[in-house]
């Protein structure tokens, strides 16, 4: 076993080159999970709400959507808009950017339905009271249901966004410089110690998401006690 | 957008023959692994229901890790570091006999069991209690309690987690084409490596990916109208 491998390169594990080149590994993933959750909320709030729309149209655009994104592997959407955007664009997109946004149109889909079951799950008495005290559909989603079903959501949410620091890896693929690839090339460069170096990027991973998971197990439990429920 | 598009060369001929040769061998390498993840994700949850403290612990911990590491690494983490951890005969063996589709498969059982197993659990916890206690009152040991009064039961309740686990199973073994198996995510991309035609080829690729996730969601809906039973108390 060589773990000095691994500790001469630690912290190119961590940052990348930060302070003498462009920042990498495990900032780089954390950086694409946070901002990827970011844009998914907005994308699956809207997509969810559409999904309960009365409008037909309006719902089937969200249903195609939310199928389409969930039936199809991550690793296939994050070729497509590296591969789509020459095409469309004229000019290619950094790499950075094309993983984004595939996890933010993959990761919305998967929170629209979150949003979509967090609403439901609401006791109906709640929507009928609200419209019963004079507030628009709109009104009452925006000031009485969304508020109470957003907050149960949270811990559905910080799952979604455990999966998602896991899935930045595969940003790896078309080469954005996170964890994934600073240790794949360091295992390139050394050839020496690939068992240590990939248990060493395991934990680095294990100890995020398990953080995170934990964190959520614990606020479902605080949460459930302020839930609103049907008599 | 000056971009010709070209559907017949992705549909027919050599490159055609490929895609349809990546979509073998993402069945082959999903259903292989389909079949060890549901009897290693049985035995961990058994092992997590079981009294004895070191197989609980042991099952726990599997499961945590297993399923907060990306499934990327534990690919990367048993194509190049397993030799280090298997004894040496056992790696010439993998080496004869297509190695990267055995890291494939290992990779993805581990990963997958360690979701299965938590679903089993929940199905074995919605059994009632006095169920086993009878059964062990009748003469069964634990074992053949397991094996011929709940777990039977468990899996008929818990078929439709089970299969979207599965189709989740499926569109993850897409990501074995970084260690060269040739799939059908690694096909699509040699036909776009060889022919630059990229927008056909993934398209190809997604459609048929979809169309297999359409068709099992499909039984899962049916299954739940159709056959879903409910415990009574």
């Amino acid at each position: 076993m060589q773990w000095d491998v691994v500790w001469n390169n630690f912290d190119y594990f961590l940052w990348g080159a930060f302070p003498n080149g462009p920042l990498g590994g495990l900032a780089v993933s954390i950086i694409l999970a946070v901002l990827g959750i970011f844009g998914a909320f907005w994308i699956g709030l809207a997509a969810g709400l559409m999904r309960l729309s009365r409008n037909k149209l309006v719902k089937i655009t969200s249903v195609i959507y939310i199928e389409v994104i969930r039936g199809v592997p991550l690793l296939m959407l994050i070729f497509w808009f590296y591969f789509l955007a020459p095409v469309v664009l004229g000019t290619s997109l950094p790499e950075f950017h094309c993983a984004l946004i595939a996890f933010v149109v993959f990761t919305g889909a998967y929170i629209a339905e979150i949003v979509k079951a967090g609403v439901v799950a609401l006791p109906s008495g709640q929507m009928e009271a609200a419209r019963g005290t004079g507030l628009s559909h709109y009104q009452a989603m925006r000031f009485v249901i969304l508020p109470q079903a957003l907050r149960n959501m949270i811990p559905s949410f910080v799952n979604q966004f455990v999966s998602l620091t896991k899935d930045t890896s595969l940003a790896y693929i078309i080469g954005v410089n996170e964890l994934t690839r600073t240790a794949t090339q360091v295992n390139n460069r050394t050839l020496s110690a690939p068992t240590e170096i990939f248990i060493t990027i395991a934990v680095l991973y294990f100890i995020v998401c398990y953080v995170l998971t934990y964190t959520s197990r614990k606020m479902e439990k605080h949460l459930a006690r302020y839930q609103a429920r049907d008599r | 957008m000056n971009y010709q598009f070209d559907w017949n060369l992705v549909l027919t001929g050599q490159y055609g023959q490929w895609i349809l040769d990546g979509v073998k061998v993402t069945l082959q390498i999903s259903a292989v692994s389909i079949g060890f993840t549901l009897v290693l994700g049985t035995i961990i949850a058994v092992m997590r229901m079981s009294k004895f403290k070191p197989f609980e612990w042991f099952s726990f911990a599997f499961v945590e890790f297993f399923r907060n590491t990306p499934l990327l690494i534990q690919i990367f983490f048993w194509y190049f570091g397993s030799y280090a951890i298997l004894p040496d005969s056992w790696n010439t063996w993998l080496y004869d006999h297509d190695f990267e589709f055995a890291a494939g498969v290992i990779s993805l059982t581990f990963y997958t069991s360690a979701f299965i197993a938590e679903e089993i659990r929940a199905g074995i916890n919605s059994i009632p209690k006095n169920q086993l206690e009878a059964s062990r009152a009748t003469g069964l040991s634990f074992m053949q309690a397991y094996r011929f009064v709940i777990l039977p039961q468990a899996f008929r309740i818990i078929i439709p987690p089970l299969i979207s686990q599965s189709l989740n199973l499926i569109k993850n073994s897409s990501l074995v084409m970084t260690i060269g198996v040739m799939d059908l995510t690694y096909m699509a991309r040699q036909v776009e490596s060889y022919t630059f035609h990229g927008f056909e080829a993934f398209t190809v690729a997604t459609l048929i990916y979809l169309v297999i996730s359409l068709i099992v969601s499909f039984s899962i809906n049916m299954y739940n109208k159709h056959y879903l039973i409910q415990i009574k108390y």
